[in-house]
């Protein structure tokens, strides 16, 4: 048997992880990405990675517990069993990028420090300053130097991912790229092909993520016939820090910290922030939700600062949206042993002190919770099968997605320090299932396949190099379709603009074609190479606004008031019992119909045809998420009776059979 | 709606908006350093975009990308630059904006034209062979780090329990090190950092040009971000079970012996490491290494 040799597309956090272990296993790598991989998106993860550790541990918390609060967080949308296997791998994740050499935050005792995250009640997150993703990749970028050293993995950096090549059964064998240096154009034969290309923030315009973050590769699979699942869940960070080419992020931690988010009770107040009394400022999370107070899940937090701005008219300044996002009660030397990065950015472009002045931020387009509908093998212990060749497995067969560009563990929201805990476990988990992909692989000779698409590539390549007298420009073309998507697509969605926008959209991919290139040369020519990026961007959007109109209700980051459950009116008791049956009533009315995966396959023209799937929600099933619901404790002590011996406790479950 | 996301910087070519600001736009020049190919000449164009308030290089170059257009109206190519994260810790947009290196992102607007005048200069990095106007090969940087085996030696990532215990103190002083993101500035600014720039001959395999490149970049000076990367992990309690072969390439050709104390580096680096205190532990490192040698011989 040949050599097993295994390609993989991005060298973030998940390709990283996947390469150091296929290279560990025998396997050959070859990695492939736009940017040196230690640049790649991962690093300006801020905040920290969950797990169960030993503190929580002793104050009861659990691996079922981080399972528990990553399916309620995420609105139950999500398959239980991949998530409840990543969580029952968390610790030993952390110990292993401990050993690695990430540097940790330390306890005086020199044991690994936590903070709190949204989300959760429990200090589950591991954290090395505020550049804890940064550090995370900075590790796994190392060891997979180490195994180039060794000349296990050839790293094919400043590389495009062009498309899948698929065999007349369907499979995929490997895939066509071009060097974004030469042009040239490549084939990549391969026993599998992993694709760990991250979210698709450029979609949305300006967003919290890198420049490299287009979605090109997931949809240039998407159209060779992989499904995409979920697509029209975008998480929405509350705090980013608002700016003309990037909104740039301000961490969770700075609320894990004690940051307190507020506005002046008097609208536009126009006196210093510091020198605005207690009594004048509003902090409506803590106000709202005394439970989790600034920590609420991201979702809860985003709409909650919009609708203070828009709906109650206290944003801080008049002509730009924002709140306070306040660290000035914390010691500064505190701030800067925790938060010394973060803070620095927002210094650094921002111009202002946080630690002696409040922040001003304002919600961004942050992650894509939905992304490459993958498989998964359900183990009899209720988690993954290790080593199955379904896990992680696109619907094409030898066609693998991993890290944020699937859509497997953070269903309808994700919770706060989950996805580079995602990221890592499904990069680690997949290489044992490539290992046997690689054992069983098809025979027939492929170079024909490979000519055929390098041509069609290289005739794509030439007809946009030859657009030069087109009427469109594509970078006010990405602009428009990018203040489209941000203004329906986000917080709040309305079936009228979503319609509406879905024709724009249609409109825009049409116009696309009329995009004149300005730089007509075959070398390190990113004129064409963004232009190209753009179109595939199209039938991403058309799938997320399609995705979106359809589902008529609200869960986790959808959010469309016409379809909301709102909470109980009545203080008298009788009714107010009467309400909340009615409310059980529609929540598991709802349930029946919408909690399910929508599953988007590409059709003619790029747009998507849309169904959905049942979802495995046999370790945790279902209940209302009622984070600061008028009424919830009514609606709690309703749902609890009718679940009767419907026990949520760990014993109470025998989760049997597999399959997905 | 939306408003705060909504106000997105105009794409406009330069003039379009005028009449609805009144005709006396303010604009923001540069004057780019372009190449348009490896080993090509370089030469000076111009570039006008619309001023706005708050704005970086990147969002300069990103109107200038749009535009296409030199100051004086001709149709070019856009410029090609590097960028990613454009929050200053992907360490792609390094360049000499006015002379000095420094990383695109992070250069305001504001600031550059309050200091040095209206006119901003974009040059690509010196030290490097250029591939395209502000794109240059950095992999020598990459060559760097496999150099001096800037990794901490695990024998596998199979579950073998929590790392070594770090006191806050340790941990403390081993981070800002940890913050090192290969941008190159400390190369740049330094004197004994000099350029490196291979061509590969027409009978020459890609193999064999790999092998002769590599040798060239391990001739020249390691430079202050690799010596720093090395002193960290010989400071990690498991990274430090392999320092002597660290030593080992410190104090080969290129190695510490190199460095003149110019101490550009420390002033130049964005992210404020401590490169010199890196530099002269590795140079106490290095003493106490040669005279191990010496006795083990």
């Amino acid at each position: 048997m040949a050599q097993p040799r295994v390609l993989v597309i991005g060298g973030g956090l998940a390709g990283l992880a996947a390469t150091m272990r296929l290279a560990e296993l025998g396997v050959d790598v070859d990695l492939v990405s736009l940017v040196p991989v230690k640049r790649s998106h991962s690093v300006c993860a801020q905040g920290g990675i969950n797990s169960v550790n030993a503190l929580t541990r002793q104050q009861g918390d659990s691996e079922w517990k981080h399972l528990d609060d990553t399916v309620y967080g995420g609105d139950f949308l999500q398959h239980q069993p991949p998530v409840k296997e990543m969580a029952d791998w968390g610790p030993r994740i952390i110990d292993l990028m401990d050993r690695l050499g990430v540097p940790f935050n330390r306890t005086s005792e020199g044991f690994r420090d936590q903070r709190r995250f949204g989300g959760t009640l429990y200090k589950r997150t591991a954290f090395a300053g505020a550049t804890t993703g940064q550090q995370l990749l900075y590790a796994l970028d190392e060891q997979v130097r180490r195994w180039e050293v060794a000349g296990k993995v050839k790293k094919w950096e400043f590389w495009d991912f062009l498309g899948p090549v698929l065999d007349d059964s369907g499979r995929c064998r490997g895939a066509v790229c071009q060097d974004l240096v030469t042009m040239q154009f490549k084939a990549f034969p391969a026993d599998a092909v992993v694709l760990a290309t991250g979210g698709n923030g450029l979609i949305y315009g300006r967003s919290t993520m890198s420049m490299v973050c287009t979605g090109s590769a997931v949809s240039r699979a998407y159209r060779a016939g992989a499904w995409y699942g979920n697509g029209e869940f975008i998480q929405v960070h509350p705090t980013a820090i608002p700016g003309a080419d990037k909104l740039r992020l301000m961490s969770e931690s700075a609320r894990g910290e004690g940051g307190r988010v507020w506005v002046p009770r008097i609208p536009q107040d126009p006196r210093d922030p510091r020198s605005i009394p207690e009594a004048e400022r509003s902090y409506f999370l803590e106000e709202r939700y005394p439970k989790y107070g600034n920590l609420v899940p991201r979702d809860i937090a985003t709409r909650e600062i919009f609708d203070i701005c828009t709906t109650d008219g206290l944003s801080v300044e008049k002509d730009r949206l924002c709140v306070y996002l306040d660290l000035t009660h914390i010691p500064r030397e505190t701030l800067d042993r925790k938060l010394g990065g973060i803070l620095e950015i927002y210094e650094k472009f921002q111009g202002v002190d946080p630690r002696v002045t409040p922040m001003k931020i304002f919600p961004a387009v942050h992650y894509s919770m939905g992304g490459l509908w993958v498989d998964y093998e359900k183990s009899g212990t209720g988690g993954m099968v290790e080593g199955s060749i379904r896990n992680q497995q696109t619907n094409l067969p030898g066609l693998y997605a991993i890290g944020e560009c699937d859509y497997q563990y953070h269903g309808a929201n994700r919770l706060g320090a989950n996805s580079l805990l995602s990221c890592i476990f499904s990069g680690l988990f997949l290489a044992p299932s490539l290992v046997n992909v690689c054992g069983g692989k098809p025979g027939g000779d492929t170079t024909r396949l490979f000519e055929a698409e390098i041509r069609r590539q290289e005739e794509r390549h030439r007809e946009l190099l030859g657009r030069t007298a087109g009427d469109e420009n594509p970078y006010a073309l990405h602009q428009e379709l990018g203040n489209l998507m941000t203004r329906v697509a986000t917080v709040v969605r309305r079936n009228d603009q979503l319609e509406a926008a879905y024709d724009d959209v249609c409109e825009m991919a049409r116009r696309w074609k009329r995009c004149a290139v300005s730089d007509t040369g075959n070398w390190t020519n990113q004129n064409v190479v963004f232009t190209k990026s753009l179109g595939d961007m199209f039938p991403i959007a058309k799938l997320i606004l399609k995705g979106a109109l359809l589902r008529d209700e609200c869960r986790g980051a959808h959010f469309k008031p016409a379809f909301a459950m709102p909470g109980l009116a009545a203080t008298d008791p009788v009714e107010k019992r009467r309400e909340a049956e009615q409310w059980c009533d529609s929540f598991e009315a709802n349930t029946e119909k919408w909690l399910k995966s929508t599953i988007a396959a590409c059709g003619p023209d790029g747009d998507p045809e849309i169904s959905y799937q049942e979802i495995d929600t046999s370790l945790i099933p279902p209940r209302p998420r009622l984070y600061g619901l008028v009424g919830g404790d009514a609606i709690e002590e309703v749902w609890k009776q009718r679940q009767g011996s419907v026990a949520t406790s760990r014993e109470a479950v025998v989760p049997v059979g597999a399959g997905s | 709606m939306i408003k705060a996301m909504d106000t997105v910087a105009d794409l406009v070519t330069p003039g379009a908006d005028d009449a609805a600001h009144g005709g006396s736009r303010r604009v923001v020049r540069v004057r780019v350093l372009r190449q348009d190919v490896a080993g090509g000449e370089s030469y000076f164009e111009r570039f006008e975009v619309p001023y706005e308030p708050n704005m970086n290089v990147i969002s300069v170059l990103q109107k200038v990308a749009a535009q296409a257009r030199s100051q004086d109206g001709r149709r070019v190519a856009p410029v090609a630059w590097d960028c990613s994260c454009l929050e200053e810790v992907c360490g792609s947009c390094t360049m000499l904006i006015n002379g000095r290196t420094r990383m695109a992102c992070s250069a305001l607007v504001d600031s550059l034209v309050s200091t040095d005048g209206d006119e901003i200069e974009l040059r690509p990095m010196s030290k490097f062979p250029v591939v395209r106007d502000l794109v240059v090969d950095r992999r020598r940087v990459f060559r760097g780090l496999e150099k001096v085996k800037a990794w901490v030696p695990v024998e596998g990532s199979y579950d073998l329990g929590p790392g070594p215990r770090i006191s806050p103190e340790d941990q403390e002083d081993a981070y800002p090190l940890t913050e090192c993101m290969s941008c190159g500035c400390c190369l740049e600014a330094c004197p004994q950092y000099t350029k490196v720039e291979t061509v590969r001959r027409d009978d020459e395999s890609e193999a064999d040009f790999e092998k002769r490149r590599q040798s060239a970049f391990d001739s020249g000076f390691v430079g202050a971000h690799a010596i720093s990367q090395a002193m960290l992990f010989n400071s990690h309690p498991t990274g430090r079970m392999i320092a002597d072969e660290r030593m080992e390439a410190l104090t080969a050709k290129g190695g510490i012996q190199m460095c003149g104390n110019a101490q550009n580096c420390v002033a130049v680096c964005p992210k404020h490491i401590p490169l010199t205190r890196s530099i002269a532990r590795a140079g106490r490192a290095a003493t106490v290494w040669a005279i191990k040698k010496l006795f083990d011989r």
